[in-house]
């Protein structure tokens, strides 16, 4: 196997909680990111998914340092993140990009789309062949916008157009990496099915690695190689796509997976379902022991005591629990459904 | 006495804008039944939220114009008194918005906004109505119920705003509820949560639900009968298992192979391309031709000419489209779409 492009030991990102006006006090952390570890290797995929506010946008940001992390390493291409300074840093961020959830807010309103794609170029002094408008335009072609367009401005474009611009602007400078955090997220579906296809195009154009943060498990599945399952800061599970859809292993990968509603009224009716009860926990304030126990139906005094470690069960399948479900989730991978349009 | 609750004839809401007028619902006709539920699916702006809003005489402002029949309760309400629509709302029938922050006051607490949507259209004693609330509080599942009375909005979670907004919704018992997203700002887990909640105090009321959704999930999970809208039209009317097994218009077919399924064998997806139409300058033809791939099949460029009306397939199925039926059957064969016997 090759090696990877990125290596995540043992990430945390930890926001302290103050009180008081003036003299601040720390009163404890949130935890958003608690102790997460993955590779990443050249041209893949790895989808982090998980429900709101368990900590996936920290760590997206955390690992390419667009936030300090608390504790743990960052290996970017064999080298140490944590240690750069300043200027390596910028420079590095030639093989690493990030594309974001929100296509209106990301993009600055006061700039032309050409300078908004063109601005990779600038600030890492790098000069393209035919100079940069024509770098742009062709950026611009890729990614399925007018060229013509140029000098248009962010609220002339649509969600869908605008997400284009993200995605063209990322991919500027022909990074290795690019961490994407829901980027799909505010579109509609057939507007996303759009950029879902775009994103897998250009990363087999140019090999690129992605981190896909995402709370939508269909879509995570859709353009994941792998897949990390987060709840409140860790991960519980980390496997292959195909092993997580059809054979998960954690409790939590079962509950979230069995929660989404099929697109097919009698296999949807015809299902079995784990309702959760209860609410997430507080970050602030996570449960002793396994961070799922106070919703986990199989849930002991171990469980609620020592904290399970993340290990590998089998090949390239790793989860944190003490108790496993080995039951198969209910539907057969491969199981033909009646809208399987284009399977044949 | 009729099953059905809610009778919607040809209702139409135009808004006059700056920059033209906005045909926002243009003749759409549905009925809800008695225990329930129709879903309006479609994506952002197609008219889902505005054409329920005219329903509930929520429309207002003087640059719009809403036109068509509303039965309701015995009653016309397009042109009825706002004062007598006013006094429909929160009793007989009610609407649960996608933000529930919104619909919450910040300053008073869950209990005194309960107590109040109760005391609002019936006298009872403030021991009664509290006791009242304490249960439906308990009915949609917030644990020490009496406790949470005393607590604001923002000292919950969002799916514990969303159990109160159904609490508030269904406390008078109401025949029709309208919930708009109802779970789409919410995660997956507190999603299921959320719809099988509904499920069961339809169960328990009878409840007539119009559900709006952009989830094709939830449509499959949750609806009787579904309605989809592109443009502000209804392209597509019928019984859920039809409109998932035999889909009869483009669009549909389009939203239905847009989504990335969760337990479908292929990966790939086969995306509309284009973008929604304005709709302020509707197509003069089908309002989906600018995105259709089929209206070659359609002789005589009829698609950009004409609209097409919303015909009949079936006794409960009808469809916008000029392909013929037995055209649009050769074509969910030839590219396996729907459920092909
Ligand atoms: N700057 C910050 N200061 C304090 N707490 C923060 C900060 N940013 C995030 N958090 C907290 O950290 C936790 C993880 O947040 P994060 O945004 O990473 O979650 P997420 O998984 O991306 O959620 P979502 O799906 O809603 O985007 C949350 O509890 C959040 O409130
Ligand atoms: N007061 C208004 N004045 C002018 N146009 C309006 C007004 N209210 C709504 N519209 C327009 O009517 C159209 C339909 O809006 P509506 O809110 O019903 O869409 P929707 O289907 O609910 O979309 P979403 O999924 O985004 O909620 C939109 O194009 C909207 O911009
Ligand atoms: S460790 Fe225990 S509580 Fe945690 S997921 Fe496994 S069985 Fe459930
Ligand atoms: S009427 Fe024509 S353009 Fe409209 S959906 Fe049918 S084939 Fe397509
Ligand atoms: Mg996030
Ligand atoms: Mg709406």
């Amino acid at each position: 196997m090759s090696t990877p492009i990125l290596r995540v030991k043992d990430l945390q990102k930890y926001f302290p909680v103050t009180k008081g006006a003036f003299f601040k006090k720390h009163v404890g952390d949130v935890r958003a990111v608690d102790g997460i570890s993955f590779d990443v290797y050249p041209g893949e995929t790895l989808g982090l998914v998980g429900e709101s506010g368990c900590g996936k946008s920290t760590a997206g940001r955390s690992m390419l340092r667009l936030l300090e992390p608390t504790g743990g390493s960052v290996e970017f291409d064999g080298k140490d993140l944590l240690a750069m300074g300043k200027r390596e840093l910028v420079s590095m961020r030639r093989e690493m990009q990030m594309i974001f959830q929100d296509p209106y807010s990301s993009l600055n309103p006061r700039h032309t789309v050409g300078a908004i794609i063109g601005a990779p170029f600038d600030v890492q002094g790098v000069k393209p062949d035919g100079g940069v408008m024509k770098a742009v335009q062709n950026l611009m072609e890729r990614v399925g916008l007018n060229p013509e367009h140029y000098n248009r401005y962010p609220n002339e474009f649509s969600g869908g157009q605008r997400q284009r611009i993200g995605i063209a602007r990322a991919i500027a400078l022909q990074p290795k990496l690019i961490v994407c955090d829901e980027p799909v997220s505010a579109l509609d579906v057939s507007i996303q099915a759009q950029v879902l296809n775009l994103l897998d195009d250009i990363q087999k154009e140019f090999g690129i690695a992605y981190v896909f943060v995402a709370h939508d498990l269909s879509v995570v599945r859709h353009i994941s190689d792998r897949v990390a399952v987060m709840y409140l800061g860790k991960i519980m599970e980390l496997t292959t796509r195909d092993q997580l859809y059809t054979a998960p292993l954690h409790p939590y990968t079962h509950a979230l997976l069995s929660a989404v509603p099929i697109a097919d009224p009698d296999q949807e009716r015809a299902r079995e379902r784990i309702i959760l009860t209860g609410d997430l926990p507080s970050p602030s304030n996570p449960p002793s022991g396994c961070v799922f126990s106070t919703r986990c139906w199989k849930a002991t005094d171990r469980c609620r005591t020592e904290v399970p470690q993340l290990r590998e069960i089998s090949a390239g399948h790793q989860i944190a629990c003490h108790f496993p479900e080995d039951r198969r989730i209910g539907i057969a991978p491969g199981a033909a459904s009646g809208n399987d349009f284009t399977s044949n | 006495m009729s099953d059905v609750v809610l009778s919607v004839r040809d209702l139409s809401v135009e808004f006059a804008t700056e920059d033209g007028v906005v045909h926002a619902v243009d003749k759409v006709s549905y009925s809800v039944k008695r225990g329930e539920t129709l879903a309006i699916v479609g994506e952002s702006g197609s008219g889902k939220s505005v054409s329920s809003l005219a329903v509930m005489g929520l429309i207002r402002g003087n640059n719009a114009k809403v036109t068509g029949e509303v039965h309701f309760a015995g009653q016309e309400l397009v042109g009825l008194d706002p004062e007598e629509v006013r006094k429909l709302r929160g009793l007989q029938m009610a609407m649960i918005f996608q933000d529930p922050l919104s619909a919450l006051h910040p300053f008073y607490t869950i209990g005194q906004q309960l107590v109040e949507a109760v005391q609002v259209h019936e006298k009872v004693s403030d021991d009664e109505a509290n006791a009242r609330v304490e249960t439906m509080l308990d009915r949609v599942g917030i644990a020490s119920a009496k406790q949470r009375m005393d607590e604001y909005p923002h000292q919950l979670s969002g799916g514990m705003r969303q159990r109160v907004m159904i609490a508030m919704a269904l406390i008078n018992s109401p025949d029709l509820l309208i919930a708009d997203e109802p779970t789409t700002a919410l995660d997956v887990t507190v999603q299921a949560q959320i719809l099988e909640l509904l499920r069961d105090l339809q169960k328990e009321f009878g409840t007539a639900i119009v559900l709006i959704t952009h989830d094709l999930g939830v449509v499959a999970d949750m609806a009787d009968d579904v309605m989809v809208m592109y443009g502000g039209q209804a392209v597509e009317q019928s019984p859920v298992r039809e409109l998932f097994y035999q889909p009869q218009m483009p669009y549909t077919w389009g939203l239905l192979s847009s989504i990335p399924q969760m337990h479908a064998s292929s990966l790939k997806l086969d995306p509309i391309p284009g973008t929604p139409p304005s709709l302020i300058n509707l197509p003069k033809g089908c309002v989906f031709a600018p995105r259709c791939t089929y209206k070659d099949k359609v002789a005589d460029g009829l698609c950009l000419s004409e609209r097409p009306n919303l015909l009949a397939v079936t006794d409960t199925h009808a469809a916008r489209c000029h392909m013929s039926v037995e055209q649009r059957a050769d074509v969910r064969r030839e590219r396996n779409i729907g459920k092909v016997n």
